[in-house]
């Protein structure tokens, strides 16, 4: 199934993301991806969620998270105006034969070496999922021992989300 | 300016609010709230069991339109009102239902009788708030009620705990509500709404489906007007009995899984479908890709939700019901349906709903006279089951407000409690609860309610001995082995009912029950009579689950090859008006 990007406004309080959670497990709705913070208004949170889902569900899930009290705006990002990132922090082993071409291979993805301790490297990298992909692809020979993801975070070219008041 | 506690917050914010009777018991993290009530002008009553105050609260709503208040304390009192909260939320009752919460401090510590009651009524409330501090009070009830009433209506919960309704603030009312993230939209788009009259114009086969969201929004008078002006019959979802009167010409009754079969074949064969505050519920439509599908298909609903979920719409309509037809009447013009009433009033003479009288009683009798001995004027609820699709059925719904039943949880258990509720929001009219021995079993513990408030409910007991609709599925689905639906070790209920102080009667024979219903009436008590009906008594016609409507069981045509009867046939008022319109 393809995947969303939903966009949603939500009230900076406890208990909102239990809501969200919530109603994606009890209606059946996969969340691919879901990363929350603090928006430019302190008592606003920007909820990004990636969900795998045909039209009509997504339609549900729209309206489903509309129909939530604390949540304030909801908003699909198409992909013709999606501007998103991730972040990953990956660790791989390396030794004395590998290092420098890891090293070059993480350098022509802008990968940031975060860490060096004993035979492992911790690389962060930043970017879309086909970069992200791709950093996973060129890491795989040398062995991922650990990998972490941020989740998508993602704004419309289009500017602002407006809030009706 | 004075400072007042919380629980005097409370009290004050719910007279703000016109709360005449709220519904619950007191214990430990409540005691502050309980001890405020006591002298205030709030009536309280004390359920049994809190399942029982939700169901009062919900009876309550239903039958007034206002919102019904339950009380509860932590813990077990809490979580004792979780059947009644998903009731009225998945039937979208307003009730505001206000926990006691162990101290804000000792939250999440384990502490006695606390239980995470946000989190547990989460997914079926509307909106639920802990409030942490005093100063918020006053805003969270009036949010609260707005929230409860407003849209689509439904159950918000408020977690109290006891510190907050012992600490003092000063008590201002926010005169308005302002929630962002919380605009129904009210009125329908006029775009859509004269789309939806082009519709009308061009049908030749046109049918109103309306739902509880009629009756929710005070639309019966705006549903009834449509219908008449443009020569619209009528069938209505179970929880939209009421919303359309059944001795009208143009009523179909109830549609659906135990509807009529002549209103099932009209809604496989209409050109248009208009679902107004209805949802394409399950029971409703049977196999759904089968359901209605020559017709193009209207829909108004005040809840984007619900529009294209199950069944997709042509000509989707969000707002308000009443709002919405208030509009659409003023423009409306019936298309040319002669010929297609015509065709229903012979489905309507040829499909009736058929029983043959056995030994022992027929429950549908027994509601046939319930219905004309209250002239259909009686306030009804019921609880889950057979006796409930024969309330259904059998009873002529004629007003909104008048049938109070849990359509989508299905509740056993809702009847009786709801009755009592109702009984609190309209005194002075007669209340049923048409029941079932299984279902009246799950709280007649509220009797002591009843009798306690000298209420004058009427309790037909539909005794099958058995959890008859599981019996009836047994039967029919599982090679008739009754696995747990025989009731044994049943207490004889007249005089069960006759322990609590209430008037018990049992009723055996057909002469009986007339005699026995109008005694009933007269007598100013709570009086619960005990029909021993027939136990093996189908409730026909039925579309199995997952079935299309023309794979119906239980035919007229069936039933009357196999065993004969007498045929039912519904009677309306004023049978000539459609030749004459």
């Amino acid at each position: 199934m393809p995947k969303h990007t939903i966009s949603a406004l939500v009230e900076n309080h406890f208990g909102v993301l239990s809501r969200v959670s919530g109603l994606f497990s009890a209606r059946g709705f996969n969340i691919d991806s879901l990363a929350v913070g603090e928006t430019e208004d302190p008592t606003i949170s920007r909820m990004t969620i990636v969900v795998d889902a045909d039209d009509r569900t997504l339609e549900q899930v729209k309206k489903q998270l509309n129909r939530l009290i604390d949540v304030i705006k909801v908003q699909e990002i198409p992909s013709e105006e999606l501007l998103e990132r991730e972040i990953v922090l990956v660790r791989v082993e390396f030794n004395h034969k590998n290092r420098a071409e890891i090293l070059e291979a993480m350098n022509a993805v802008q990968g940031k070496v975060l860490d060096t301790s004993g035979n492992t490297l911790t690389i962060e990298v930043t970017g879309d999922q086909t970069k992200v992909h791709s950093v996973f692809e060129l890491l795989k020979p040398y062995g991922i021992l650990e990998i972490v993801r941020s989740g998508r975070i993602a704004l419309s070219r289009k500017g602002k989300m407006s809030i009706k008041s | 300016m004075t400072k007042l506690t919380g629980a005097k917050i409370l009290i004050e914010c719910l007279k703000k609010e016109g709360v005449e009777v709220v519904f619950g018991i007191p214990g430990g993290a409540n005691l502050p709230t309980f001890d405020a009530l006591f002298d205030s002008s709030i009536k309280v009553i004390m359920s049994r069991h809190e399942q029982g105050a939700a169901h009062m609260a919900d009876g309550y709503a239903r039958a007034t339109g206002k919102v019904g208040v339950c009380l509860a304390t932590s813990g077990p009192g809490a979580t004792n009102l979780v059947t009644g909260l998903a009731t009225a939320f998945m039937d979208s009752i307003p009730i505001v239902a206000i926990t006691g919460q162990v101290r804000t401090y000792m939250i999440g510590n384990d502490a006695f009788q606390e239980a995470d009651t946000m989190g547990i009524t989460r997914p079926i409330t509307k909106h639920s708030y802990l409030v942490r501090e005093v100063k918020d009070l006053a805003r969270v009830i009036r949010e609260s009620f707005f929230i409860a009433a407003t849209g689509r209506p439904g159950p918000v919960l408020i977690d109290l705990p006891v510190d907050v309704t012992l600490a003092e603030a000063e008590f201002v009312y926010p005169k308005e509500v302002n929630i962002r993230g919380y605009k129904p939209t009210l009125q329908g788009h006029a775009g859509q709404v004269k789309k939806a009259v082009e519709a009308i114009k061009h049908s030749k086969r046109p049918i109103l489906y309306a739902g509880g969201g009629v009756i929710a929004s005070g639309a019966a008078a705006e549903l009834t007007e449509l219908a008449r002006k443009a020569k619209i019959p009528v069938t209505t979802t179970l929880l939209g009995l009421g919303a359309f009167p059944e001795s009208h010409p143009l009523s179909l009754g109830m549609l659906g899984m135990h509807g009529f079969e002549y209103t099932n074949y009209a809604v496989a064969e209409c050109d248009l479908l208009i679902a107004v505050g209805a949802r394409f519920d399950d029971r409703v439509t049977g196999k759904v890709d089968e359901f209605a599908k020559k017709a193009k298909k209207v829909q108004i609903d005040v809840d984007p939700s619900q529009i294209s979920k199950t069944v997709p719409v042509d000509i989707p309509i969000v707002g308000d019901v009443k709002a919405t037809l208030k509009e659409l009447n003023t423009i409306v013009e019936g298309g040319e349906t002669n010929g297609w009433l015509k065709q229903i009033e012979e489905w309507k003479k040829k499909y009736p709903l058929l029983y043959k009288e056995k030994k022992k009683l027929l429950p549908q009798f027994v509601i046939q006279q319930i219905s004309e001995a209250t002239k259909g004027n009686a306030v009804v609820a019921t609880g889950v089951g057979q006796h409930q699709m024969w309330a259904a059925q059998f009873y002529r719904f004629n007003k909104p407000r008048s049938f109070l039943s849990s359509g989508g949880l299905g509740t056993m258990g809702y009847g009786f409690p709801a009755a009592i509720g109702a009984a609190f929001g309209r005194p002075g009219e007669v209340v049923f609860d048409i029941d079932g021995d299984g279902s009246f079993e799950m709280t007649l513990n509220e009797l002591a309610t009843a009798v306690a408030n000298h209420l004058q409910i009427k309790v037909a007991i539909l005794n099958n001995g058995h959890h008859g609709m599981v019996r009836q599925w047994q039967d029919l689905f599982y090679k008739g082995r009754h696995a747990q639906s025989k009731l044994t070790g049943q207490p004889d209920f007249a005089r069960l009912a006759e322990a609590y102080g209430a008037v018990g009667m049992t009723i055996t024979k057909q002469e009986e029950v007339r005699p026995a219903i109008e005694r009933a009436l007269k007598t100013p008590k709570t009086v619960l009579m005990n029909f021993l009906v027939e136990e093996t008594e189908n409730c026909w016609p039925m579309i199995a689950p997952g079935k299309p409507a023309n794979e119906m069981l239980g035919t007229y045509e069936t039933l009357s090859k196999e065993e004969g009867g007498i045929p039912q046939h519904r009677k309306f008022e004023t049978p000539g008006e459609l030749s004459l319109s």
